[in-house]
């Protein structure tokens, strides 16, 4: 099997540092590369850009970043409306859109499911990252997203497809809308900081008259009877339970402590992560 | 040798770098004159002229030569001309007149420059990449880096990958791991991004001159910021400014005021601090004293507990890295965010700290970067009153008696009295926990088991962004009761044991210290010898003629406008050299000299970096300034309250060296110890400069020149790369690699010492009783009071629970006992504030480094986390919460107005959980100003916040700056303005 380009991301480590968007901006701008790209416009293009989360609610708040890009996909929706051979799958994976021949075509952008197709408007060209292919062929052995990102949140791998199934597997790595079937060839690892929700709170006791951070109380979450988390509150008296689906509907949550203390109460889990704030024994 | 036979011999070598090298020839074209060397009593001599690029010589005297350079004597002569050449033996004769020159300064500048340029014209910079394309590397604030250049444009520009010619890296093992950092450099968003700065839409092009400025009548002060600006020549540009300059110094010392940023463009040369510094001392100017804006709370604070004053009042930091990542049981990032501006080479040692299992607590009122990175449990303390929690956080310890008991005792003093503050016992009030959270809004349950679990384990106290200090809470009027707090929680756990100390593994990498290269604030090639640390090594090492201004007055910089507007402004000093250096007020103006006839601004802007911006607005538009000439890269908002604009060129445009965050010796000592590798980078000249634009050495060279000054400014015709060379003979690299091989392909790694050679750990030596043993050359061997290396640098030498030497000044807000003092902006206080309901932090910048890297065609412009393009225009963003937006109608992205007596500035709002109700943050600096209206009394659409905060001091005997807890309001913008600016109250 021939060796194709796959990307990994690690959504854990992104510190939204921001420098793979500024890298791809370096490289764009005010640069030609005839049959790879033509120069990005100046404004506006986020040919690698950065999606925020944000879960929770004071004090347990977290804020996610996760970069996203052209996938690269194997069954490429753009590629299905591009006309006159616009768009090109390389031998390596990677997804070429031609400068010339897409002139015009206002469909790819619209066809991308994940918006990672920007349409400029002084070339009246659509542009996407286009995986550092023009290095990668000049002897580079990884895109500049990658050289420059300073918390490693990029593995670019060029392997054959059984392996790369294997690594998938391996590391648990989802790709984006899966739904869609496109078969990106970017995967993403700790994809649920983005996506799924969590259930958070502060367990207090009362230890003789004095409010007390509850440490080491278990928290089970059940779903229609069955344990689907647990957790153990920490010194602060604090939990979170972790990749619930949103919109998964009802939960029942229990806390108990060694010296007694017991608390339970129905959550819905909708759209957004719960901090259900201080819970007294 | 003999005389006759050098000075032949130098014609010959002249002859032939004309024919070896066609752009040696392309120089000699460029000026005919006959130049002489002789000795002094003509005895004996050579003259060489040029003409038409054409060289004959003579032997013996010259009738009537352009220029001449003489010596007192052969031997001396010989010696100055042998090479290969040794610098003090060149300065020895200029400086005692053993070589002399006469004729036209400026041909002299360019007939030594031409002789030097037959060593340098040959040299090769950069590495051939193939198709076209060169790699050089330059240096910048955000780091080193790679810079690819292909038909004389930039392409790209990228962090440095090291290759196995370099310098291995060091490994450190901890608890079963080792840990090696990645064989490259990080690089911060204002390096990455400076390409797009380069080919900017706001570069200035050509000198301009304020289209109704006349410098012989009409000057039309009143609308400076108002009208537009018209190219004009160099020379005409020039011609002005020293006009102005003759003018101003006709009027008595001290006329001029040279007007800086903190912070340049990188480099030994370019930086403010070395070729304007030798310009400013050369030209005798009244100068801008600093303060030390980014460590108030610890200059003025911390630094009475404990000394340190050469780091500002910050603790030692020396293998820390090593310490935490092998002992360290839980993290503390108290005010700590050091995932921004100064890059991210201390993101992968936490990323270690957290696979090691290193529990992490964030107390900040914003859930700033690193948090976010991080997570652990996150504090969010009312801005302004974290020194009420770190009390109670004492309370507990003391009445639980869970401190260093032993460490207290031993090496500390003061104890006893703090004890009884703390229990209440002298005022009536427990620092308890519930005490705490009346003020803080942190529930004393949180406090307690706070306390608990940094007792029971070895913590590190990250305080500040670098974790030993710097901005965050210590900026702020509250700025040094909470740095004195922090200095206090870590001696009542003893600092210094085995995994309990400061820091938050940004800074104290396993590095070599020993290794010289000068930092940028050793003065280059300023030759001031009192106002940089260039007395420490760089003067010996780098042997160059000193240079010493004439005047004594200096223009505290918070209070430039008042100097103008009122003709007084007085400050106190950051003399870092000792404790009671802060206590010396010094000002404007001193006696027997000028007011300011004319302001020479050099880079920056003033209206998004200072604090209470529409002061400047008055001083610029006062006849109390008659002249104004802004050098600068790019338009920026103080640019065009000028009346003429130098236009200089950024580092790519000219040569220059620099290493790493090194700052020196003093003030930052050991910067660079936030890096997991010490890089030296050749800043090569990678381009030629853009529009018309010059380095700012080789402007002030032009002016220099016009004052028969050139000679003196350049050294005898030194140019930037014979500096560069220069810098490398005087450090250590030279010990290590040649020039040729540096300057081709342009950086060197320094290797890292053995682990048995590592620096001990900071503050180990103190608190095991030790003689100090870290590499720091302070403190200075008269601030021991007992045995010279015993102690800290206080008048007890122990850690003073009570700061003895702060009886030496009165000034309320700073008591010996940092009692706890609510001195921030309260509405509840100060009834005139009560409508004014949300405080605003200005927290350093993220992307950009001040305002490097902000606007200005900048690619940062399209980080939708740092500014928002509505209807074509990048607004800042302001950080509010959810309550605060859902109160007032505001969803993210919306524009709003924030607001008070001050100012009045339009941003764009990003409404989240990481910032509590009644707390808006939006970042320090803009380089952008866009009054909606009349400029200094109307809303600002640019972004400089800092308009909104007050202009005083943190305390009253001090010069520091006190943001980070300004009231203010906020609306939806409407889009008319009716603000008006109210005096100040």
């Amino acid at each position: 099997m021939s060796k194709k380009w796959n990307l990994i991301v690690d959504v854990a480590r992104c510190d939204n540092c921001r420098n793979c968007f500024l890298a791809t901006k370096d490289e764009h701008i005010g640069n030609e590369f005839p049959g790879y790209a033509a120069a990005q416009q100046e404004k506006d293009h986020s040919w690698v850009d950065i999606h925020r989360k944000e879960r929770g609610s004071y004090p347990i708040v977290e804020a996610n970043f996760m970069p996203v890009m052209c996938n690269h996909c194997d069954d490429a929706p753009c590629m299905k409306v591009a006309k006159d051979g616009a768009i090109t799958k390389r031998a390596d994976g990677i997804v070429i859109i031609d400068p010339e021949k897409s002139k015009g075509q206002k469909a790819i952008v619209d066809a991308c499911p994940y918006g990672a197709v920007y349409w400029n408007e002084e070339k009246q060209i659509p542009q996407a990252w286009i995986f550092d292919a023009h290095l990668l062929d000049g002897g580079w052995t990884k895109p500049r997203v990658q050289q420059s990102c300073p918390t490693d949140v990029f593995r670019a791998l060029k392997i054959d497809d059984g392996e790369m199934q294997r690594i998938k597997e391996e590391e648990g790595l989802d790709v984006l809308l899966p739904e869609q079937a496109t078969k990106p060839r970017v995967y993403y690892k700790n994809l649920h900081l983005m996506t799924d929700c969590f259930v958070s709170g502060s367990v207090i006791v009362d230890v003789d008259g004095v409010e007390e951070c509850a440490e080491d109380a278990d928290v089970i979450l059940k779903q229609n009877g069955s344990e689907v988390g647990r957790a153990t509150t920490d010194v602060f008296g604090e939990f979170k339970i972790d990749q619930l689906a949103p919109q998964s509907g009802s939960y029942e949550l229990q806390i108990s402590s060694d010296s007694g203390g017991k608390f339970s109460t129905d959550v819905t889990i909708a759209d957004e992560s719960l901090y259900l704030g201080e819970i007294r024994f | 040798m003999k005389f006759s036979i050098i000075l032949w011999g130098l014609v010959q070598a002249l002859r032939l770098a004309t024919r070896i090298y066609p752009k040696y020839a392309e120089r000699v074209k460029e000026k005919n004159l006959v130049a002489q060397f002789k000795l002094k009593d003509n005895s004996a001599g050579r003259w060489i002229q040029f003409k038409d690029g054409k060289i004959k010589s003579g032997n013996g005297i010259h009738e009537n030569p352009d220029l001449s350079i003489f010596f007192q004597n052969k031997a001396i002569a010989v010696e100055f001309l042998t090479p290969p050449f040794d610098q003090l033996t060149r300065i020895d004769a200029a400086k005692n007149f053993k070589v002399g020159m006469s004729g036209s300064d400026a041909l002299i500048v360019w007939f030594t420059s031409t002789l030097t340029y037959m060593t340098t014209v040959g040299w090769k910079s950069g590495t051939d990449m193939g198709d076209g394309v060169t790699r050089y590397t330059n240096g910048t604030n955000g780091g080193p880096i790679f810079v690819y250049v292909k038909d004389g444009k930039i392409i790209r520009i990228t962090p440095m990958e090291f290759d196995d010619d370099d310098a291995e890296s060091w490994t450190i093992e901890a608890r079963g791991k080792k840990f090696t950092p990645p064989r490259k450099t990080t690089l911060a968003a204002h390096g990455l991004a400076l390409k797009s700065m380069v080919y900017s839409e706001d570069r200035i092009m050509s000198p301009m001159k304020r289209v109704d400025f006349d410098v012989d009548g009409e000057r039309n002060i009143q609308n400076r910021g108002k009208s537009e600006f018209v190219p004009i020549s160099w020379d005409e540009a020039l011609d002005i400014v020293v006009k102005e300059i003759r003018r101003s110094k006709a009027k008595g010392r001290g006329a001029i005021f040279a007007n800086t940023g903190s912070h340049h463009q990188w480099g030994n040369f370019g930086h403010y601090l070395s070729a304007f510094g030798r310009f400013t001392n050369l030209l005798g100017c009244t100068k801008m004293m600093g303060s030390p804006d980014s460590w108030e709370g610890w200059f003025w604070g911390a630094m009475h507990h404990w000394g340190n004053s050469m780091r500002l009042g910050t603790p030692e930091f020396y293998g820390t890295v090593e310490d935490c990542l092998k002992e360290t049981e839980m993290m503390v990032f108290w005010s700590s965010d050091p995932d921004k501006t100064y890059g991210y080479e201390g993101t992968i040692r936490r990323a270690w700290a957290k696979e090691l299992g290193i529990k992490m607590v964030h107390i900040d009122p914003y859930l700033n970067h690193t948090a976010a990175l991080m997570g652990g449990k996150w504090f969010a303390p009312k801005p302004g009153t974290d020194a009420a929690f770190a009390q109670a956080l004492c309370h507990v310890w003391i009445t639980e008696e869970t401190y260093d008991k032993e460490f207290v005792e031993k090496r500390t003093q003061g104890f006893e009295e703090w004890k009884d503050y703390i229990l209440g016992t002298t005022d009536g009030s427990a620092k308890s926990p519930e005490w705490q959270e009346a003020e803080t809004g942190i529930p004393a349950r949180d406090v307690r088991a706070l306390a608990r679990e940094w007792s029971r384990k070895k913590t590190y106290l990250g305080a500040g962004s670098w974790g030993c200090g710097l901005g965050g809470a210590g900026r702020g009027p509250m700025g040094a009761q909470w740095a004195r707090m922090m200095a206090i929680l870590g001696a009542m756990q003893g600092y210094g044991r085995p995994g309990v100390n400061f820091g938050n593994l940004q800074f104290g990498a396993p590095l070599d210290f020993s290794f010289y290269f000068p930092g940028y604030a050793e003065g280059g090639m300023s030759g001031e010898l009192t106002q940089s640390a260039n007395a420490a090594n760089n003067y010996q090492r780098m042997p160059h003629v000193v240079t010493m201004s004439t005047v004594r007055q200096a223009i505290p910089r918070k209070f430039i406008p008042e100097a103008i507007l009122e003709g007084r402004a007085f400050g106190h000093l950051t003399d870092v050299s000792t404790v009671q250096g802060q206590f010396m007020k010094v000002g404007y103006p001193a006696p027997g000299h000028a007011k300011i006839e004319m302001m020479y601004k050099y880079g920056s802007s003033s209206m998004g970096t200072q604090m209470d911006s529409n002061r400047y607005v008055e001083m610029y538009q006062s006849e109390k300034l008659p002249f104004v000439v802004n050098q600068s890269i790019w338009w920026e908002g103080e640019t065009k309250f000028a009346d003429i604009v130098l236009p200089a060129c950024t580092v790519f445009e000219h040569d220059d060296i620099g290493e790493w965050y090194n700052v020196g010796a003093g003030y930052v000592h050991h910067m660079y110890s936030m890096n997991n590798h010490r890089v030296i980078s050749m800043q090569h000249k990678c381009i030629d400069p853009v529009g018309e634009s010059k380095s700012d050495h080789d402007i002030l060279l032009e002016i220099m020149k016009r004052l028969d000054m050139g000679a003196m400014y350049s050294e005898g015709g030194n140019t930037e790369i014979d500096w560069c060379k220069r810098a490398f003979d005087s450090s250590d690299m030279s010990k290590h690699t040649t020039w040729k091989k540096f300057l081709k392909k342009g950086y060197y790694v320094v290797p890292p010492v053995s682990e048995g050679t590592r620096a001990p750990t900071g503050n180990r030596w103190f608190y095991e009783g030790r003689k100090k043993d870290t590499p720091e050359p302070y403190p200075l061997p008269a601030d021991y009071t007992g045995n010279f290396g015993e102690g800290l640098q206080t008048p007890s030498g122990k850690f003073e629970f009570i700061a003895t030497t702060l009886n030496n000044i009165d000034d309320s807000g700073r008591p010996p006992l940092n009692k706890y003092m609510p001195t921030y902006e309260d509405p509840e206080r100060d009834p005139h504030l009560a409508d004014f309901t949300l405080q605003l932090l200005t927290p350093h910048t993220r992307y950009p480094f001040h305002i490097m890297g902000d606007e200005k065609g900048c690619t940062i412009r399209d980080i939708k986390d740092h500014r928002v393009r509505v209807d074509g225009h990048e607004y800042l963003v302001a950080t509010i919460s959810g309550q605060d937006a859902r109160d007032r109608g505001i969803k993210s992205d919306d524009l709003i107005r924030l607001w008070n007596h001050r100012g009045s500035v339009v941003c764009a709002a990003y409404v989240t959980d990481r910032v509590q109700p009644g707390v808006v943050s939006a970042p320090t600096a803009s380089a952008e100003y866009r009054p909606a209206g009349e400029p200094g009394n109307s809303t600002d659409l640019g972004g400089c916040v800092n308009m909104l905060n007050s202009s005083e001091n943190m305390t009253e005997h001090t010069h520091s700056i006190k943001p980070n807890t300004t009231l203010i309001q906020m609306e939806i913008w409407t889009g008319v303005d009716t603000w008006q600016r109210a005096e100040a109250v």
